[in-house]
């Protein structure tokens, strides 16, 4: 029964959102808060139903569709408004409304007393509304409304504390970086329906999979529309060169980044090329460009995370990191583990994420991770679960990070990309430096908070409330247990690779399956080797933050530019001021405004105007009023006349 | 009265009775003035409403057509001959739906209401006259009866430099029309009918029936275009606009930006196209590359306006540079995203205007240096313009994106260089909009003055909200105008295809 009628899960957001959107200024703060949580709750609780009647279907039966109405009809253009849940939309949407149903109890105590809170409210309901449109959409052009709807909810919550210059500042970047990348999306559906004339995911995959049953060997059309949309995923996962925007949009309040810009919008972009599997396993050329964008930004912003002092930058960069590792996944033909990664991310960076929002709660809002420190006592609750959350992102053995990056890594190997593969491990030993340095300087050492020697009345920091421990406990249950959906080969069998395998079978499966998916021994090899890298960054960071204090300072001063280029993340920002957003600035005012229709163009209007002035004036004293000066006029006329009929034409 | 030949004519005659009673009433009786305006404008609006529901979505002719001889003299046969298909059809109910808005966002005019409600109503008679005539002197005639009012909306009840805006509002398109002018009387010499029929000349021209040379068709075309690319405005035709927005009274900005504009490009798809297709074909390129470039030279030049009401009004040139990329694609999709787009844009801008019209009242300024971190005084006024702001840049799920998306979806299965470089805009438009607003709305009150202004009243609400519905119906549910569009449309496209079908035949022939 539950199962037909899935999509209504949408709806309750959406209604929370309006009401207190509309409404919501005349409430008092508990009816806000429970309106928001328990449509989002509703929706939860639909996707657990529809789970649960779902895994009993057979499993070529897994692929419902929902229609509701037609959207855009114009000639042959079609897009319906309806849904389509499979099992790849299916594990999204738990995770979306799941840690979304998580994440709106965490704010209930997280935003306490805000002023702006029905504001808050009302834009995270929208959020969770477009993202489950997003992922349960069953077109392309649908999917772009929830993936420029959860943009403007990114970009409202962003800039929630509209006040701070900053946070304007911020939410327009995020906003207009990540148009730029929608701007490919939009033309690489343009193409899509130009190839396909469809933009319905179960029609284009059929007749590409017909179409292009051979793999091509030149980039061609599907190298064209996976690359395009590939730019839209740039801009939505925050990957290079459209990753500028993310850092930034740490002025959004906590829980904001745990949900939005960690647990779930920032992986639209893996989500979308996972859906789009069946486009991008025929385009080689797409999947390399991928990878090697993936891995590069993975160690880019592990490297620059490394060197950040605010908790939630060091949290933001590594979320960029994580995500280039799910792209490298992607790229490598591995969707399944990229997926896995996905989820097993949204868990522990979500964790991450509140546990730092709990610390800069206590701390009254101190975000600087060096006037932090000796946490430990005071906040044992978000100290331990971070600690889990920490761990599995490091990737240590049996917790969920090391199960699904470890099959990012085997997956890159077993595609013959070693070179790809040392990257990731590099990668993985950086991780674990700058998430032990994060929780080294929080917890750990002496008290260098500035505030606690001020002799305030209440000096010692304290854990929040239970609406913010509650979702810390829950999420380090998941961030512990996740990963053993999706064991290993050499350990049991992967259930997620094969729960999701029918959302896949439009993949192109030309490939011969390597030779290595199972060489065990080779597999076991490697892990060992990433868990050697990972524990000397851990090692490191323990030496350098624990042992002794100083050396990292020592460090940064014998290498100063480097420091400072990584403090600046490479002065990407400053790079793009100069060279874009200075020039088209000076040039729209100077040669277009300025010029162009002030001087040309006007003056070109103006100049008709007093060169018809400047006429009439010499043209008007033939009016004289002589009399003598009239006849002479007349004869003068008369004569020409006389002399045209005459002479030129008898 | 419905269902006669005089349904449309009534159409005209109620606003224009309206204007004749506004002529009878004493100066100083302002609430009655205003009442009776926005009496006789809702109801020209509801009547029409009556038009949408008697359209039939499928008839290939005009409908509710009415046709008299009007003028014989000698051999000059001119017919007062009016009648709607599914593109002016939705054109008119922009123009109703429009006007009793305005009229609301009126109250601030205190002095000279009379002759101000009277133009206002004069307006919508030839604004309405323009969408309906089938007859070339008709329609020339609405389309420069709706130059007079409006010069004086402008001239009288404008800003500061009023009189420059309004004398060159009106030159301009004065300049534009005369050719228009020309043109129609040319195009008589070439009708043996001796008519100004459009239906029928049309009809002349596909059978063959009137031979135009090529040379004539082109110079034709260039002069209606030239007139509607003024009015459109198309770029480099466009600088009237800045300085009549800046100066013009609320209420005619929106109707200038709401609804004159689209007689531009109402024009283009209604006239150039159907009678000089071939001219249209051949020029497409060149007027293609004007309006990609007007797309991105307003989004820039916007970019970096200090004003607000100049910045919506270059904002204006680049969505209306969408619309005739949209119309010179000669492709379904492009043509009806290019119909749709006009009604959106008439909507969203109509709505900015409205918005900074309102900032205006309180505020006596448009510059943006002059507000800032109005979001926290004004929260109901923020979030009506947030909510207009995202139409405008089209975002999926309210009207902009989809008018946009056709236009942007039909020029690339013909074109797909000119839409992928027309699609910049989008980004541009992101840009200038997010960032006026920011500067506007964002940050702490800096300005003592800004602490004391009032949030939106019960009017102002009643005008906004009725405009918030449409957007979001417009983009949920578009089929309900994209459907009655359809064949009209068609129509359009089916007139190019058979001008260029010929060609394709003469170069396969050369193949061989």
């Amino acid at each position: 029964m539950v199962l037909e009628h899935f999509w209504i899960l949408i709806l309750f957001p959406l209604v929370g959102a309006a009401m207190n959107g509309i409404l919501g200024r005349r409430f008092p703060h508990p009816v806000i808060a429970w309106l928001s949580c328990s449509t989002v709750a509703l929706s939860f609780l639909v996707a657990l139903l529809s789970f649960y009647n779902f895994i009993r279907l057979p499993e070529d039966q897994r692929i419902l569709t929902h229609h509701l109405f037609t959207w855009i009809q114009s000639g042959n253009f079609i897009s319906e408004f309806s849904f389509l849940l499979d099992p790849l939309s299916m594990v999204m949407i738990l995770v979306v409304t799941g840690v979304g149903f998580l994440i709106h109890i965490y704010s209930l105590g997280y935003m306490a007393g805000q002023s702006g809170y029905y504001r808050y409210f009302a834009y995270l309901n929208l959020f969770i509304f477009m993202m489950s449109v997003l992922v349960l959409a069953d077109n392309y052009l649908l999917m772009f409304v929830g993936w420029e709807g959860v943009g403007l909810c990114s970009y409202l919550l962003i800039g929630y504390s509209f006040e701070k210059r900053t946070a304007g500042d911020a939410a327009k970047k995020a906003f207009i970086l990540n148009r730029i990348g929608d701007v490919g999306f939009l033309i690489g559906v343009f193409l899509i329906f130009r190839t396909f004339e469809s933009v319905q995911y179960l029609t284009v995959f059929q007749a590409v999979s017909e179409q292009f049953a051979v793999m091509g060997t030149e980039f061609g059309v599907l190298g064209a529309i996976t690359l395009l949309l590939f730019i839209g995923a740039t801009g939505k996962s925050a990957q290079i060169p459209l990753y500028v925007w993310l850092p930034d949009a740490m002025e959004g309040p906590t829980p904001v980044s745990a949900l939005i810009h960690a647990a779930t919008m920032v992986t639209a972009g893996v989500y979308m090329i996972a859906r789009s599997a069946p486009l991008y396993s025929r385009a080689p050329e797409t999947l390399f460009i991928i990878a090697v964008v993936g891995i590069s930004t993975a160690l880019l912003a592990a490297l620059i995370a490394t060197v950040q002092r605010d908790i939630k930058k060091v949290l933001a960069y590594s979320t960029i990191s994580q995500l280039g590792y799910m792209f490298l996944a992607m790229g490598v033909g591995a969707f399944g583990a990229g997926v896995f990664h996905l989820l097993t991310h949204a868990f522990f960076k979500a964790l991450l994420f509140l546990g730092s929002g709990s610390v800069i709660m206590a701390l009254h809002h101190e975000q600087d991770l060096f006037k932090m420190g000796g946490l430990r006592k005071y906040l044992p609750v978000t100290f331990y679960t971070m600690w889990m959350g920490a761990l599995a992102i490091a990737g240590v053995p049996l917790f969920s990070g090391f199960f699904s990056k470890d099959a990012i890594l085997w997956k890159t190997f077993a595609a013959g990309n070693e070179a790809l593969w040392l990257m990731g491990v590099v990668v993985a030993g950086l991780t674990a430096f700058y998430v032990s340095r994060l929780m080294f300087l929080t917890f750990h050492g002496g008290e260098r908070s500035e505030k606690h020697h001020q002799g305030a009345p209440d000096p010692s920091p304290k854990e929040p409330s239970w609406s913010v421990t509650l979702p810390l406990i829950i999420l380090a249950g998941f961030s512990l247990l996740a990963g053993y959906i999706g064991l290993p080969s050499y350990l049991g069998n992967n259930r997620l690779e094969e729960f999701l395998a029918p959302s896949f079978r439009f993949q192109f499966s030309g490939q011969a399956a390597s030779a290595m998916e199972h060489a065990h021994l080779t597999e076991v090899i490697l892990t060992l080797v990433t868990l050697a890298v990972a524990f000397l960054g851990f090692a490191l960071a323990y030496h350098f933050y624990i042992k002794n204090p100083q050396v990292a300072e020592r460090l940064a001063n014998r290498f100063p530019w480097l420091y400072s280029l990584l403090r600046r993340k490479f002065f990407l920002d400053e790079i793009y001021d100069w060279l874009i957003v200075g020039p088209v600035q000076r040039i729209s005012r100077t040669i277009l405004w300025k010029g162009m229709d002030v001087h040309v163009i006007d003056g070109l209007v103006h100049g008709t105007a007093s060169l018809m002035q400047a006429w009439s004036h010499r043209v008007k004293r033939i009016q004289s009023g002589y009399a003598r000066l009239y006849a002479t006029w007349i004869l003068g006329g008369a004569l020409l006349i006389l002399f045209y009929y005459y002479w030129i034409s008898p | 009265m419905f269902g006669t030949e005089l349904q449309l004519t009534l159409l005209l005659l109620i606003p224009g009775f309206g204007a004749l009673v506004i002529a009878f009433v004493p100066s100083r009786k302002i609430h009655l003035l205003r009442g009776t305006s926005l009496f006789f404008t809702s109801l020209t609006f509801l009547y029409s409403l009556l038009f949408f529901t008697h359209f039939d979505p499928g008839a290939e002719t005009m409908q509710f057509v009415q046709k008299v001889p009007w003028l014989n003299v000698g051999v000059l046969h001119i017919h007062y001959h009016v009648g709607m298909d599914g593109i002016s059809l939705f054109l008119v109910i922009l123009t109703t739906f429009l006007m009793p808005l305005t009229i609301l966002a009126s109250w601030g005019i205190e002095k000279k209401v009379r002759p101000y409600m009277f133009f206002m109503l004069l307006l919508e008679v030839g604004m309405i006259g323009v969408f309906v005539s089938l007859d070339l002197i008709l329609f020339y005639i609405f389309w420069e009866i709706t130059l007079i009012p409006m010069y004086f909306l402008i001239g009288v009840w404008g800003g500061k430099r009023r009189v420059y805006a309004a004398v060159k509002f009106f030159i301009y398109t004065m300049a534009g029309s005369l050719l228009m002018l020309a043109a129609i009387l040319t195009l008589y010499f070439f009708n043996e009918a001796q008519n100004f029929d459009l239906v029928e000349i049309t009809q002349r021209l596909s059978l063959n029936q009137i031979i135009l040379p090529f040379p004539v068709e082109l110079l034709l075309f260039l002069a209606f275009f030239l007139a509607f690319a003024v009015k459109v405005p198309i770029f480099p035709f466009h600088t009237w606009l800045p300085d009549a927005h800046v100066e013009a009274p609320t209420a005619a900005s929106v109707i200038l930006a709401g609804v004159m504009l689209k007689m531009g490009t109402y024009g283009l798809l209604r006239f150039c196209l159907p009678m000089f297709p071939s001219a249209s074909a051949a020029l497409a390129p060149a007027i293609s590359l004007l309006a990609i470039v007007g797309i991105i030279y307003g989004a820039l030049v916007a970019l970096v306006q200090t004003d607000v009401k100049k910045l919506v009004a270059y904002s204006s040139v680049s969505h209306m540079g969408f619309v005739v990329l949209g119309i010179f694609a000669f492709n379904l999709q492009s043509i009806e995203g290019a119909t749709f787009q006009m009604l959106s844009h008439g909507l969203s801008t109509g709505a900015l205007f409205l918005l900074v019209g309102m900032l205006y009242d309180r505020r006596h300024t448009h510059l943006i240096q002059d507000f800032g971190g109005l979001a926290h005084v004004m929260p109901r006024l923020a979030a009506f313009f947030m909510f207009i702001m995202l139409s405008s840049i089209g975002l999926p799920g309210l009207n902009g994106f989809v008018g946009e998306f056709l236009i942007l979806q039909g020029t690339f299965l013909e074109h797909a260089g000119r839409a992928a470089f027309a699609a910049s805009g989008i980004v541009l438009s992101a840009i200038y909009m997010l960032w006026v607003y920011q500067r506007v709305f964002m940050g702490a009150v800096q300005n003592d003055q800004n602490r004391t202004l009032t949030d939106l009243n019960f009017r102002e609400t009643v005008i906004l909200v009725p405009i918030v519905l449409l957007v979001v119906w417009m983009g949920l549910h578009p089929s309900t105008f994209l459907r009655r569009m359809d064949t009209s449309v068609q129509k359009v496209v089916d007139r190019i295809e058979q001008v260029r079908e010929p060609q394709i035949y003469r170069v396969e022939y050369r193949g061989h």
